[in-house]
């Protein structure tokens, strides 16, 4: 197996682990690892991408990288907002939950 | 095929971005005192600059380019502006401009008041949101056109739970997932556009891409990261709570331009850089779900108690309108043309429209104190003007004529038969029929007999802002030739 392979593989796992946690797990900040998990994966395909570039007689294609880098920083700028959220929701509120019946119901309860 | 190499006007794409950019930082460093009146003065250059724009890619009749840096793709980044982006930067100012003069009673701080965290986020928001949009219409990279993408929800995000109850925090984390979710999708498809084609650049991709199980699966990620962004049905379930809880004006925005500018990247993808690949399974797909979200989206806003909600349940509905382009402009026949036309007439007419409704929606809750349609019994009678504007956002929501939503399904109906698909032609009739009854739902009520009393007296102005974005929606209705002439320039007329 070569090392491309067995990076293009754990990509996918990665992925698809962090798919399963998002989708599944009902807590916010583990949905957010979760997400986090995805972008291990992706930017793992990139680099694997990165050396494919050595076809075209590079040793490695920098543009993949630099796409990397870029990824990386928003992908921490969004987790740096959501865990903010999350705080502020947990500071607000009792119960830190995106369940929408949560929140549906009316203050005061006089209303339907 | 001449590439890159930048146009006569290109310079004024660059202008269009860095306007709102610069108003931002500007904000940011002067504080919320100030940035209310920074955004106040730049949004009318931004109008200029959009229409400036517009006017070149008449003239010149064909894209107009700034090649970043002088360098061409592939190595450099190219702005392109055709006559759908040009539209759309015109759209986006009017609606962006109208927010900013409405939000000015909520946000602004006047002299001697301490000023507040709040005010500033808002403006400074308001300002990246136009930024990102500009870079969305005007990128020509699909990278580049991912951190607009992620530009645009993190501008979008805060605006939500501005006011930090915890309800909208909730609904503001909840968009913020699915966003993330549609941005990391996204991402990988250009990872492995990238890893086959060595390039990113719209035009250069079109040209070399082929109908490969690699590309199927790229365009089925970045597609999917797409929808959910868009809230197409079934992943609709942030939009709702979302912009039903966000300030008035900030729901404007979000439902009348946020959502389309996901979408529009939905169309640059398919009809730009995939013009090659043989879709139309794909295209039935995207229409079937589109339909799903007409009729559920309908069902559900006839459903609701407060106005806001049903005005975002509306949101769904229409946007449910958009993907019947997919399988109504595809290819390169006749009738693509109609269904294209249809397509932009309809993101027009929803953002006018539904902009002005949410604004009045505001302007309703803050006269009344509340927004439950049961309670609105003779509101009509004490506010005319907003209810006047109700009306006529209304009128165009449900495709009733003369208005751009009429414009919109009338050639969506036309494109459905001239291209034998008739079945389109169910949803968007069936649409216009639920549409019918959830406006009923709130006129009826409010032009009865009832006695209601005001909490307070509503702004005239601010009402006139409302009811001019609704007039616009139904002025859409009477474009001519032209209109539709100048929304052709720079779409690649290709099939397979």
């Amino acid at each position: 197996m070569s090392p491309s392979v067995l990076a293009g593989l754990t990509g996918a796992t990665l992925v698809g682990l962090g798919l399963y946690g998002l989708i599944l797990h009902p807590h916010p900040l583990r949905k957010l690892l979760a997400f986090n998990l995805i972008g291990s994966g992706v930017f793992l395909v990139f680099g694997i991408v990165a050396r494919r570039g050595a076809t075209a007689g590079f040793r490695f294609d920098p543009i993949p990288q630099a796409m990397v880098i870029t990824g990386i920083v928003v992908a921490f700028a969004a987790s740096a907002i959501a865990v903010a959220l999350i705080l502020r929701l947990s500071a607000e509120s009792d119960h830190v939950t995106l369940k929408p019946d949560v929140w549906t119901r009316p203050p005061g309860g006089n209303t339907r | 095929m001449e590439q890159a190499g930048t146009t006569p006007g290109g310079y004024l794409l660059v202008l269009s971005i860095l306007l709102p950019l610069a108003g931002m930082i500007l904000s940011f460093t002067a504080g919320g005192r100030s940035a209310e009146r920074i955004a106040r003065f730049s949004s009318p250059f931004g109008f200029a600059l959009a229409c400036a724009i517009a006017f070149h890619v008449s003239r010149a009749g064909k894209p107009i380019v700034y090649a970043l840096g002088d360098l061409p793709p592939p190595l450099g980044i190219a702005l392109r502006a055709d006559g759908i982006s040009a539209v759309m930067l015109i759209a986006a100012a009017v609606i962006l401009t109208a927010a900013i003069f409405y939000a000015r009673a909520k946000f602004t701080t006047p002299d001697g008041v301490r000023e507040s965290r709040g005010s500033l986020t808002f403006w400074i928001m308001l300002q990246a949101i136009w930024a990102a949009l500009n870079i969305i219409f005007l990128s020509g990279d699909l990278f580049n056109l991912y951190v607009a993408l992620e530009l645009l929800t993190f501008a979008a995000v805060p605006l939500v739970c501005i006011d930090g109850r915890p309800e909208t925090i909730a609904a503001a984390l909840r968009y913020l997932l699915f966003a993330l979710f549609g941005s990391i999708s996204y991402l990988l498809g250009v990872a492995l556009l990238y890893g086959t084609y060595g390039t990113l650049d719209i035009l250069l991709l079109s040209q070399r891409v082929q109908a490969m199980p690699v590309v199927w699966i790229a365009a089925a990620l970045m597609t999917c990261g797409l929808l959910a962004k868009t809230a197409l049905f079934p992943m609709h379930l942030w939009l709702p709570p979302a912009h039903a809880n966000a300030p008035a004006a900030a729901s404007a925005v979000l439902s009348g331009l946020v959502v389309k500018g996901s979408f529009f990247l939905t169309l640059r993808l398919w009809f730009y850089v995939l013009p090659a690949l043989p879709a139309d399974k794909f295209a039935m797909v995207l229409g079937c779900l589109g339909s799903a979200a007409i009729i559920a989206g309908s069902v559900v806003a006839l459903r609701q108690a407060r106005l806001k909600l049903l005005i975002a349940y509306s949101t769904v509905a229409q946007i449910g309108y958009l993907f019947l382009v997919f399988p109504l402009a595809a290819g390169a026949q006749a009738w693509s043309g109609i269904g294209w036309s249809a397509g932009v007439m309809q993101i027009l007419a929803h953002a006018f429209a539904k902009a002005g409704m949410f604004l009045s929606g505001g302007l309703l809750a803050e006269a009344l104190g509340h927004d439950q349609i049961a309670k609105l019994g003779g509101a009509a009678r004490v506010l005319p003007l907003t209810f006047l504007t109700i009306a006529l956002g209304g009128l165009s929501l449900v495709g009733l004529p003369p208005s751009g939503g009429f414009s919109a399904k009338w050639l969506m109906l036309r494109a459905s038969i001239a291209s034998g698909q008739w079945l389109w032609t169910l949803p968007v009739l069936a649409g216009g029929l639920l549409a019918a009854g959830y406006v009923y739902r709130i006129l009826a009520p409010a032009l009865s007999d009832d006695q209601i009393s005001l909490a307070s007296s509503p702004d005239r102005s601010r009402e006139v802002i409302a009811l001019a974005l609704t007039t616009i929606a139904i002025a859409l209705g009477f474009a001519p030739q032209t209109f539709f002439d100048f929304l052709e320039i720079g779409r690649p007329v290709a099939g397979p």
